[in-house]
Parts: structure tokens; C-alpha cells; sequence
């Protein structure tokens, strides 16, 4: 890969995409058009995400890569396999050693810092996509803040259903001003939108880049009688018994059975190693 | 334990080996050689550079042999090859109209000064197997002749004398592109073109198409179609003039569409265009059916609704790298949504049920 400029973009094209991203930061929610470029992996598999952090890299970064949570999923090792080959970046999977993380669906449950960047792979970057089809209205939509569509939307699922049907790429306010698509994080994500790093959202095939800067307000779309609310299963992790973590829920027979987990793998491991115990923690050696 | 499973770096390794195994198939049985597939796959090749944007047979056959013949991932593996190389600079347009021609027809006029030429084509050939071809055939030799060289005119030219058929402005504006800046809407023609001669064969033809049979009819005729290779000319600034830097072979096709006017334009013949790398007339044909749907604002027609006249439906959906990378990434882990998804089912049908149950009771 040696061929290959550091991080595989070319100085030109990471030129480009830094003013992308530093209009994303200066009008906080907005959605910056990008001239995206053609990555070595496929569109929809995190290549607005790659490009941002590509143009985000110095040698001296530390990157981490999750997906789900974790830093061992495919998709995940793929994606720092390559920066590791086109940066020889150092890589970590510890949240708190890392400079650069970039994420698919998930926000660490570790609370993030001043000095680090967290990159988001956004698949689709427009919250009003699905009720409205057509850029060239969104677009006007939020030019005119024009944003009761949404709410209608979310007043339609309390009349049916009772709640807000939306259970992740739960769309939020960004500092009063733009609707915007936080990427299908679970809405128990939600409230970590307002963060001390900067986090910044890389649409590839959709050729948009956003961002939310520091400290940046981030509210969650509610009504006053139907607060947002996180969500999240009910049980603890099963092996470190955290009860404030996002979980998955995984089969374990053909009885159906279920453990519960941290998606956060390395948050897990971090307790697990610190002495925390869940229900299924392997027995203690007796030594 | 199921979660303490750490696979992923060693299964991906495995999957590419076993994947590198499965590329070269029995080795029993020769390699294919690039020059093989440059030579005897030629219309791979040619879809390869036209939907991959790269002109370069040699590297679409490495392409080709590296995706199995899966096109779209040989067209995928060109795309990404192509962020990597410079821009060095644009060449001028190139002249069609002096094209040497291996194929040029046309369906409006019985004959036109220039010929009808076949050209090596399908189209009259019966499509049955041809057995021979199983053995170690002998290499076919076909009549040839000197292929004209001077310049052969336009059928559209012959109509445009008339004032027959409507009149393409010609502009020296720098058209825009679609590889260096985000696609924009409402796209100008130039733009829709690149979109099109780009966008997936498959789905090009499909609004083509569905044009023909009613879903925004143009009643299109073959004008002219050819090909033939072109020379490529650049201006070379220490130089001050233009000088040829190589040879592609083009598909053009301009079709001839009925109009009866409109509040702003005189009944006339309208056009459609395509011009697409490479021989392939399907391609070429179809993108000028849809290139004339599109334009139906610029025309003053009536919008009816057709998928092939909606620009934004259209060239949103035609890159086939775009639609299979997005389509695919669903096999992708999604199970963090899935979850908050399995959460609120669970909370809405214990609602739901709760209230059934006391209505019973009620």
C-alpha cells in the first residue's frame, strides 16, 4: 500500500474535505455538500466516515474503530486494518487512548474528551428523508426551518401508538437551528450528543459532511407531554453487571435463551477486569 | 461463550484467502492471460471503462479477472483506482464527427451520403449456440476494406439545414464535474450526461425502456448511431497548441424525436444524446431515450409523471457502485437498532395487550 499517499486520499482531496468539515463546525447541524471520492470499500459500508477521517489523521493520532459497539466486528477490524496500511497510524480499541474514534451506531459509553474526534458513518444524513423523498425540498425545508413535517410525524406515532415510534437515528436540535440525523445510534445514545469532543458525520454516498461541535446544545425532538426518553433493556450485563449501559441481547440456545451484554465491548472489559461480575461472570479461580 | 468470540481480523483473513483459491478455480485448467480477457471479453471491457470512468482496457481486464467477472465489482475496483491517479488536466472535446467509423447507421433515412455501415454486430445473427466455438476454434478472418477517413456528416445536420429539427445551442461554458464536486439539483444537461454515460447499463435501459411503452413516450428514431475510434487532443500550455495524446473508441447515438411544440417552441424534431466509452449500443441508445425524457422542462412539455422524466429520481439512482455498496451494507451488523427495535415492539405489545385485556375484563 506504500504506493498510496498517507491515509489513501491524495492532499488535494483531504484539502476538500477539511473545508467541508470546518463549514459543518461553524454552522453546527448544517449539511455540507462534499465531492465524496470513490473508496477502496463499498458506498453504505462507512466510506463518509472514512474520508473524514482520513482528513482528520497526523501521524501521531491513535485511531479506534467500533462498530455496534465493538472494535472486533468485521466491518470495524476492515476499517482500521486500512488506516493502519495507508496512515501506519497507531491503533487502540481503549476509548480513553484514543484521538481519533470512529463509530457505525453507537457513541462509547466512556464520557469523550476535549482532545479527542469522534467520526460518525452516516448512511442516510437527511432526518426528513423518508417523509420527503426529494433534495431539492429538503433542502428548502431547512432553509426555512421548516420543520413541521417532523413533528407531525411524531405526533402521528404518539396518536397510534402511544409513544414516539422511533427507537434510534432518533432525529435531534442542534444548538435551536437545524433538524438534524444523529445516524442510527439508539436513541438511549441520544443525550452523549452533547459532548466535550467534536463529533463530526460523514455521508459518503449522499456526499454530505456535518457536525456538532463541543459543548454543542443537541435536543432530542419531543412534545411537552411526551418527553423524550432513553430506552434501553431492562436487565443488567450479564458479565459485568452494569446497569447503565446499552445492552445487546443475545441467544445462547435453542431453548431461546437470552444473556444481555454491554455493546460497548471494550467499556465491558474495562469493568470486567476492574472486578465487576454479572450473573454469567465465569467463576472466580479458586485458587 | 458466544460474545467472548474475538474472530473478526482472523475470519476476514480466511475469507480472503479462501476468496483468492476460489478467483483461480481449478488450476488443473490454464489462467486466463489479461490479454485473453482484453481481446476475447472486449465488451466486458467496454462496460467496465464506460460505467468505471477510466479508459484503460488493460487495467478493466485486470479488473474483470480479479472480480471473477462480476462486472459491477470490476467496476467498483476501477472507480476506486481512479480516486488514487491525479487530475492532470482536461482534454478538448473530442470530434465525433471525424470519427473512423466501424458501425454507422441510420433508422430515418433509407441512405445518407456516408453509407450505412454494419460494422461487427449482433444484430442480424441468429441467436443460436454455435457448437464449433467448444473446441479449439481456428481464428475467424473477416473481408476488410480501407476504412474511410474523411469526415462522415451528421444525419442530424441534414435536418438541422431544414430547420427541421431544434437547434443545440453550442456554448464554450466549462461544463461541470461530477467527480470533483457534489451532484447539484436541478442539474444543467451537461451534468445529467456525465450522470448517465456513468450510470448502470441495466438501469438506464430500464427507463429507457419504460419511455417507449408510456411512461413519458418520446417516440424516439435512431438518427445515427456509430462507432468508432476518436483521437484525443489536449492543450499543452508550454506548447500554445493542442496535441493528440490517444485514441478511444466511442459509442454516439443521436435519436430523432417527434414534438408537436409547445407554448414556447414550433413543432420540430427534437433530440436525444448518448455517447458512452467503448462499443455498446444499448448503452448509448438508451442514455440518449432518457437524456430526451429529461428534458422535457427545457422543451415546455408536460410533465406526466414518468420516472424517466423525474431528473432527481433518475440520476440519484443510476450509479450502480452507489446502489450495490448501499444495498449490500445491509448484511452488515445492525443488531445495536435491531435491539432498540425489539425493545419497543416489546413495550408497545404489552401496552396494547394490557389494554385488551381490560377491556375483556371490562
Amino acid at each position: 500500500m506504500s504506493d498510496y499517499n498517507f491515509a489513501y486520499l491524495d492532499e488535494q482531496t483531504k484539502r476538500m474535505i477539511r473545508r467541508a468539515i470546518l463549514k459543518g463546525v461553524a454552522i453546527p447541524g448544517y449539511q455540507v455538500p462534499f465531492a465524496s471520492r470513490e473508496m477502496p470499500m463499498p458506498y453504505g459500508w462507512g466510506t463518509g466516515g472514512v474520508q473524514v477521517t482520513a482528513a482528520c489523521l497526523t501521524p501521531d493520532d491513535t485511531l479506534k474503530v467500533i462498530d455496534q459497539g465493538a472494535d472486533d466486528t468485521t466491518n470495524a477490524v476492515s476499517i482500521r486494518k486500512f488506516f493502519e496500511n495507508t496512515a501506519q497510524v497507531d491503533v487502540t480499541e481503549c476509548t480513553q487512548e484514543a484521538s481519533v474514534i470512529q463509530t457505525r451506531h453507537r457513541i462509547p459509553e466512556e464520557p469523550l474528551t476535549e482532545d479527542q474526534i469522534l467520526v460518525y458513518q452516516v448512511p442516510i444524513p437527511e432526518p426528513l428523508r423518508f417523509l420527503e423523498p426529494r433534495e431539492t425540498e429538503t433542502r428548502k425545508m431547512h432553509a426555512l426551518e421548516e420543520y413541521g413535517l417532523m413533528h407531525v410525524k411524531l405526533y402521528e406515532d404518539i396518536a397510534r401508538h402511544g409513544h414516539i415510534a422511533t427507537s434510534y437515528a432518533y432525529p435531534v436540535k442542534v444548538e435551536d437551528r437545524y433538524v438534524m440525523d444523529p445516524s442510527p445510534i439508539p436513541k438511549f445514545d441520544n443525550p452523549r450528543l452533547e459532548s466535550a469532543a467534536i463529533q463530526l458525520f460523514g455521508a459518503g454516498r449522499e456526499q454530505r459532511i456535518y457536525a456538532v461541535p463541543p459543548y454543542t446544545k443537541v435536543v432530542s425532538l419531543d412534545f411537552e407531554d411526551h418527553p423524550f426518553e432513553q430506552m434501553k433493556a431492562e436487565q443488567d450485563c450479564d458479565l459485568c453487571g452494569a446497569g447503565h449501559t446499552y445492552l445487546d441481547e443475545v441467544i445462547v440456545n435453542d431453548q431461546g435463551g437470552r444473556m444481555f451484554v454491554c455493546s460497548d465491548t471494550n467499556y465491558c472489559a474495562t469493568r470486567c477486569d476492574a472486578g465487576h461480575r454479572g450473573r454469567l461472570s465465569p467463576e472466580e479461580d479458586a485458587a | 461463550m458466544y460474545v467472548a468470540v474475538k474472530g473478526g481480523e482472523r475470519a476476514i483473513d480466511n475469507a480472503h484467502d479462501w476468496l483468492a483459491e476460489e478467483r483461480r478455480g481449478d488450476p488443473e485448467v490454464a489462467e486466463l492471460s489479461l490479454a485473453q480477457i482484453r481481446e476475447q471479453m472486449a465488451l466486458a471491457i467496454h462496460r467496465v471503462m464506460a460505467e468505471g470512468s477510466l479508459y484503460d482496457p488493460d487495467l478493466a481486464a485486470l479488473a474483470i479477472k480479479q472480480s471473477r467477472g462480476d462486472l459491477i465489482e470490476a467496476i467498483f475496483l476501477i472507480r476506486a483506482y481512479r480516486t488514487t491517479l491525479p487530475r492532470i488536466g482536461y482534454s478538448d472535446p473530442v470530434e465525433t464527427g471525424s470519427m473512423i467509423c466501424d458501425r454507422r447507421i441510420s433508422a430515418t433515412f433509407k441512405d445518407a451520403p456516408g453509407g450505412q455501415v454494419l460494422g461487427p454486430t449482433f444484430d442480424y445473427t441468429h441467436r443460436l449456440l454455435d457448437f464449433k466455438l467448444v473446441a479449439d476454434g481456428e481464428a475467424p478472418v473477416a473481408d476488410s476494406a480501407e476504412p474511410q477517413t474523411e469526415n462522415i456528416p451528421r444525419i442530424t445536420d441534414f435536418l438541422n439545414r431544414d430547420g427541421l429539427i431544434q437547434t443545440e445551442t453550442p456554448s464554450d461554458a466549462t461544463p461541470p464535474d461530477m467527480t470533483r464536486e457534489p451532484m447539484e439539483y436541478p442539474a444543467n444537461r451537461a451534468l445529467r450526461l456525465q450522470a448517465l454515460t456513468r450510470g448502470d447499463e441495466g438501469f438506464v435501459l430500464g427507463m429507457a425502456y419504460s419511455t417507449q411503452r408510456g411512461y413519458g413516450r418520446n417516440h424516439p428514431f435512431v438518427g445515427e448511431l456509430r462507432i468508432g475510434k476518436v483521437q484525443v487532443e489536449m492543450e499543452i500550455p508550454e506548447l500554445g497548441f493542442a496535441i493528440k495524446i490517444g485514441e478511444v473508441t466511442l459509442t454516439e447515438c443521436e435519436t430523432v424525436n417527434q414534438f408537436t411544440g409547445s407554448k414556447t417552441e414550433p413543432p420540430q424534431f427534437t433530440r436525444g444524446y448518448g455517447l458512452v466509452f467503448g462499443q455498446s449500443e444499448r448503452k448509448a441508445i438508451s442514455m440518449a431515450l432518457v437524456d430526451r425524457a429529461l428534458r422535457w422542462k427545457e422543451l415546455g412539455e408536460d410533465n406526466m409523471g414518468a420516472p424517466a422524466q423525474d431528473e432527481e429520481f433518475v440520476l440519484s439512482h443510476s450509479d450502480n457502485i452507489q446502489a450495490t455498496g448501499f444495498l449490500e451494507h445491509i448484511k452488515l451488523p445492525h443488531y445495536v437498532d435491531f435491539q432498540s427495535e425489539l425493545e419497543l415492539i416489546r413495550k408497545l405489545r404489552a401496552e396494547a395487550m394490557a389494554a385488551t385485556q381490560k377491556e375483556a375484563a371490562e
